[in-house]
């Protein structure tokens, strides 16, 4: 029977270093344990720019950076029993399995691939249940994507099937993780305590580095080791759900400031953290160090499920442009601010503008326009500026306008401009609903490849 | 009493799920997060980040941990997807809660934090 199961994070998100995966792997390959490895690569809107891609060309909409991931990696998983789970499916689950399928026989490597769907919402029978929960969608014509969370069962079942890797698309992170738990220990499916804690250990490792070090450093207060190397988590998870969760060898450190941020990282009510699979409570927990880049973390459980499954909708959110223009020297703050001025009064009314002045307030503000109108309070005197206009709005033709006040700035603007860069690019806007769980219905399908 | 920016006593990170931002605010040393609750309270935070106009800002405390949790509502300008902020998510805001100055009374003048040379 086993007793403890490692599982390490290959990538927190879809731009994530694409080498970190590999020390992981060996990581694991060298404890000579029963181990897993996770890829998170699909952020809110990813999935919708992943369906964009499959209208586009059916064989697509996968993760694009998905063979360069496993091309490392795949061989010594597969053949060291080391489980890959991975939502890089995207918008195409089935095409990405094809993809590894294809990538195993290559190597000459036989595998199971475990493919889950049952998540797109975009058929006529999803689109109804979306309809009677939510009257805030936009128009059918307008969507781009919308997926329901799944949560860990359909990747118990893959696995229990003997598949080596398991492809999905929508997921909850952390089910990502907790599905290799479920299947290594036959945890029951209403343990809330245990599911709990499987939960929490998935969530500490969904976002890769965010555990181990990366997003953390603060020059003279919080420095990290070899931040350009930083290994990525491995958590080591008992039958009873208590976990360490340590690193891949390489820069990076774990220890209470690592795990307690991303403990409460996008964590709301830390009572009541939801998910398909358990409500998990972190309120109690506490974090213990063991030295070695090894953190314990204690007190963590669970509760029952929330009845319902939650469903990202992506639709067509018009087009976002941004304009840039520089100013330095004396009085550069003042006609960097008279620029922004003349550009609102010229363009189109029907539009949405913000303005920015990177090297004073490039981020702090807020799209009313209330900080700017306090510029003075908020930043420090400079001579060095750059003026960034956003327009946003549904009419391509409008917010090109806008745009093109930004470049006319070079001849008609205050003195002394320069450096003007412009982008416009297609939006994709999101909401979220609610819906009953008996309206979703994962599947699982095993696709065999042959070395 | 001297007053400090809390970047000299504890951490943060943010995280954002739609229009509602969460930052958590960890101390360094489990000594200052008595002061932390008592000084950096929903309507300080509420304060700090008002020209965002939060429609809620709620506090959650979690003493294990020496950690607070703030979730501050309607803060993003509608979030990634919506919000014209280079910033959409609102990932940098964790330094701004960190620039909150709070005063700090002498018997833990010793705790606060100062940059290797900036002494």
């Amino acid at each position: 029977m086993v007793e403890r199961l490692l599982v390490g994070a290959g990538a927190g998100y879809s731009g994530d270093r694409i080498d970190a995966p590999i020390a992981v792997v060996r990581d694991l390959k060298a404890s000579g344990e029963r181990a897993a490895i996770i890829f998170e690569t699909l952020g809110e809107r990813t999935l919708a720019l992943a369906q964009l891609r499959r209208r586009d060309h059916p064989q697509l909409g996968y993760e694009p950076k998905l063979k360069a991931l496993l091309t490392p990696v795949l061989k010594d998983c597969v053949e060291s029993g080391i489980a890959i789970v991975g939502n890089f499916g995207a918008a195409n689950p089935p095409a990405a399995a094809k993809l590894i399928a294809e990538l195993a026989t290559e190597q000459k490597v036989s595998a199971r691939i475990g493919v889950v769907t049952g998540d797109d919402m975009l058929g006529p029978e999803g689109l109804e249940v979306l309809r009677a929960s939510s009257n805030e969608l936009p128009d059918d014509k307008l969507l781009v994507s919308a997926n329901a969370y799944l949560g860990a069962a359909p990747i118990v079942e893959a696995l229990g099937e003997g598949a080596d890797v398991v492809v999905t698309g929508r997921v909850a992170d952390p089910s990502l993780t907790l599905g290799p738990l479920i299947h290594a220990f036959g945890w029951s499916y209403d343990d809330w305590h245990r599911l709990g804690q499987g939960t929490m250990a998935g969530h500490l490792l969904e976002c890769g580095a965010q555990v181990t070090g990366g997003y953390f450093a603060d020059p003279g207060f919080k420095d990290v080791p070899q931040p350009e190397n930083i290994g990525f988590p491995i958590a080591a998870i008992e039958r009873d759900a208590s976990f360490v969760i340590g690193k891949a060898q390489g820069g990076g450190l774990v220890d209470r400031r690592t795990v307690a941020e991303q403990l409460l990282y996008e964590v709301h009510d830390p009572a009541a953290y939801l998910t398909p699979d358990v409500t998990a409570d972190i309120s109690k927990a506490s974090i213990v160090e063991l030295g070695h880049d090894r953190v314990r973390v204690d007190g963590i459980t669970g509760h029952r499920k929330p009845d319902t499954l939650k469903v990202t909708v992506c639709y067509d959110g018009g087009f976002i442009a941004e304009g840039e223009i520089s100013y330095y020297g004396p009085n550069a703050l003042a006609r960097a601010k008279l620029a922004a001025e003349v550009v609102k009064k010229r363009s189109p009314k029907d539009i949405r503008i913000r303005c920015d002045i990177i090297g004073v307030l490039s981020v702090l503000g807020d799209d009313g326009g209330r900080a700017w109108n306090d510029l003075d309070s908020f930043g420090e005197p400079t001579t060095d500026v750059r003026l960034r206009v956003a327009f946003a709005g549904n009419d391509k033709a409008l917010v090109e306008r806008g745009l093109q006040e930004v470049e006319a700035l070079y001849c008609a603007g205050p003195a002394a401009g320069g450096g003007i860069r412009l982008s416009l690019r297609p939006r994709i806007a999101a909401t979220s609903c609610f819906i009953p769980r008996s309206a979703v219905k994962p599947k699982v399908e095993i696709v065999e490849a042959r070395s | 009493m001297t007053e400090v920016q809390l970047h000299a006593l504890a951490h943060a990170r943010t995280g954002d799920k739609g229009n509602r931002l969460n930052v958590s605010l960890i101390a360094y040393d489990p000594v200052l997060y008595p002061l932390l609750v008592e000084q950096v309270t929903e309507a300080a935070v509420a304060a700090r980040f008002a020209y965002r106009k939060p429609s809620a800002v709620k506090r959650y405390e979690l003493p294990n941990m020496y950690a607070l949790n703030f979730v501050l509502d309607d803060v993003l300008d509608g979030g990634v997807t919506q919000a014209l902020n280079l910033d959409s998510h609102g990932k940098t805001l964790s330094f701004h809660l960190l620039g909150l100055r709070i005063p700090v009374p002498e018997a833990l003048a010793k705790y606060v934090r100062v940059k290797p040379g900036d002494e």
